[in-house]
């Protein structure tokens, strides 16, 4: 077997900043991410793309970091978690709904969950219960079950009902 | 689980270019579309390949457009962009409706159609449901194109009538008519579907003039016969009784095995529970 090495130079926008690395075909964006970039808040888990764990947004639409090239990057607009606070630490709606409504406990799967979540509601900001659950059926958790997840994401479109608001 | 091995990613600005890329590269080489299939076989190591031709820096293989008769969706269109297609929604909505479905938002969101049929995976929606609405796909290569129908094309588990340095540039699916009724419905418990029933309905009236019933994901390609298809065709009343019937014998044409998905005797009698769902759907 040949061993070519093929080195990827990386041009993107992440979490609205301009970055350019070079790396090498076969790394997975995850790995860039991680690795390359030291950005941690992507959490790698299952690695065939059931869990979500590492999703990361792309272009808006949420992808599982693990498996897609970094390759595929290259000039798209990459959201990981750390790009949703504020510069002054004030927290994202939906990570401040997270903490409200006790939606995490290991919190492992959680920066997957919180860029699910926003993909769903920046293309649909009022979903239905139904709706909620069917995109965020991907994103998997071991800890809370799933009622105060949804319940956070229900908060943050508004649509909670006023018996469980705080 | 191992990083993936080391690999060059080619990106063909054409499809002849494509072709001539793959069989160049022999079996050292292979088209790559979302990855989603492919990256995870190579992770595991199940597949080796050190040249990766990207089919999606082919121009004008992402797009969806309606000719007099066919629907046409390109090869490297996601589950993702099909689902939300307003063309799609129009022109054949049980198509949109099974994308909605497929695998989770992320999946959908890198996945293609293309990728989805020409990897042959036993348990597939899309296979199902185009076998059944009559689909075919064109395939290039360095002799020119072929037409397949989703019979020819799917060959069993994993394996399709593609040739290595050929590709898929995309499916044709026939024009829904005033006259057509179709549903597509699975079940499914785990990561993908344990079955899959499409039945596609020409109506007129309180008759059925034609119909055609595919069962997906219990045998290693997507299962259907004339004769199955001759006993869901007359009158809806008479069609209801032999239901039973064309469902036995259906179950009988995709021969189910016992594995990790559920015993072949449950399988059978899940053809009969989504073939009863899916009629009564198609005619709702
Ligand atoms: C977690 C998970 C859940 C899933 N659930 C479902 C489900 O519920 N239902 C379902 O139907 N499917 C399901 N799938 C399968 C999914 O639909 C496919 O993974 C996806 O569509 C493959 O497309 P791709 O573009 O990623 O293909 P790739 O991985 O890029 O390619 C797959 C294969 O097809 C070949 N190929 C790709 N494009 C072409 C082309 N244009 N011409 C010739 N050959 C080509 C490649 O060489 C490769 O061998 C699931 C997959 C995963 C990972």
């Amino acid at each position: 077997m040949t061993d070519v090495k093929q080195i990827v130079n990386l041009k993107f926008t992440l979490n609205g900043k301009a970055v350019e690395v070079d790396c090498e075909a076969e790394e997975t964006l995850a790995e860039v991410l991680r690795d390359r970039l030291n950005l941690t808040g992507t959490k790698i888990s299952c690695e065939v793309q059931v869990c979500g764990a590492c999703t990361v947004l792309v272009d808006g639409l949420p992808v599982s970091s693990c498996t897609l090239l970094a390759y595929e990057a290259r000039g798209k607009n990459v959201t990981s978690i750390e790009g949703l606070a504020k510069p002054d630490g004030t927290l994202h709606p939906i990570q401040q709904a997270f903490i409200d409504e006790f939606a995490f406990q290991c919190g492992f799967c959680t920066p997957g969950m919180i860029l699910a979540a926003k993909a769903l509601l920046d293309e649909n900001p009022k979903p239905s219960r139904d709706e909620i659950v069917h995109f965020m059926d991907g994103n998997i958790c071991r800890c809370t079950g799933y009622v105060p997840i949804v319940r956070a994401i229900q908060k943050v479109a508004g649509t909670l009902e006023s018996k469980h608001h705080k | 689980m191992m990083p993936l091995r080391r690999f060059t990613i080619d990106q063909p600005k054409s499809v002849k270019e494509a072709a001539e890329m793959l069989a160049h590269h022999g079996e050292n080489g292979r088209l790559y579309a979302g990855g989603t299939e492919l990256l995870l076989a190579m992770k595991h190591d199940l597949l080796r390949y050190e040249h990766l031709v990207d089919v999606k820096t082919v121009p004008d293989l992402n797009t969806i457009s309606v000719g007099n008769n066919n629907l046409h969706i390109g090869a490297t269109v996601t589950h993702r962009a099909v689902e939300r297609s307003a063309e799609a929604r129009e022109h054949c909505p049980v198509l949109v409706d099974m994308e909605h479905n497929v695998a989770n938002v992320r999946v959908r969101a890198t996945g293609t159609l293309g990728g989805n049929l020409c990897f042959a995976e036993p348990h597939s929606d899309p296979a199902a449901l185009l076998l059944a609405l009559g689909a075919h796909v064109h395939v290039a290569g360095k002799n020119g194109e072929r037409k397949l129908n989703i019979d020819e094309l799917i060959q069993g588990a994993y394996e399709t009538a593609i040739a290595p340095d050929e590709l898929m540039t995309g499916v044709d699916i026939p024009l829904a008519a005033k006259s057509r009724r179709a549903a597509y419905m699975k079940f499914q418990i785990k990561e993908r579907p344990t079955l899959g029933l499409a039945l596609v309905l020409d109506v007129d009236g309180g008759n059925i003039k034609s119909a055609r019933a595919v069962v997906g994901s219990i045998s290693p390609k997507p299962a259907r016969s004339d004769q199955v298809d001759k006993i869901l065709a007359g009158s809806r009343a008479d069609v209801e009784k032999r239901l039973a019937d064309a469902a036995q014998e259906l179950a009988k044409v995709a021969d189910p095995v016992d594995d990790l998905e559920g015993s072949a005797e449950y399988k059978r009698h899940l053809v009969g529970v989504f073939l009863k769902r899916a009629f009564i759907k198609a005619l709702s």
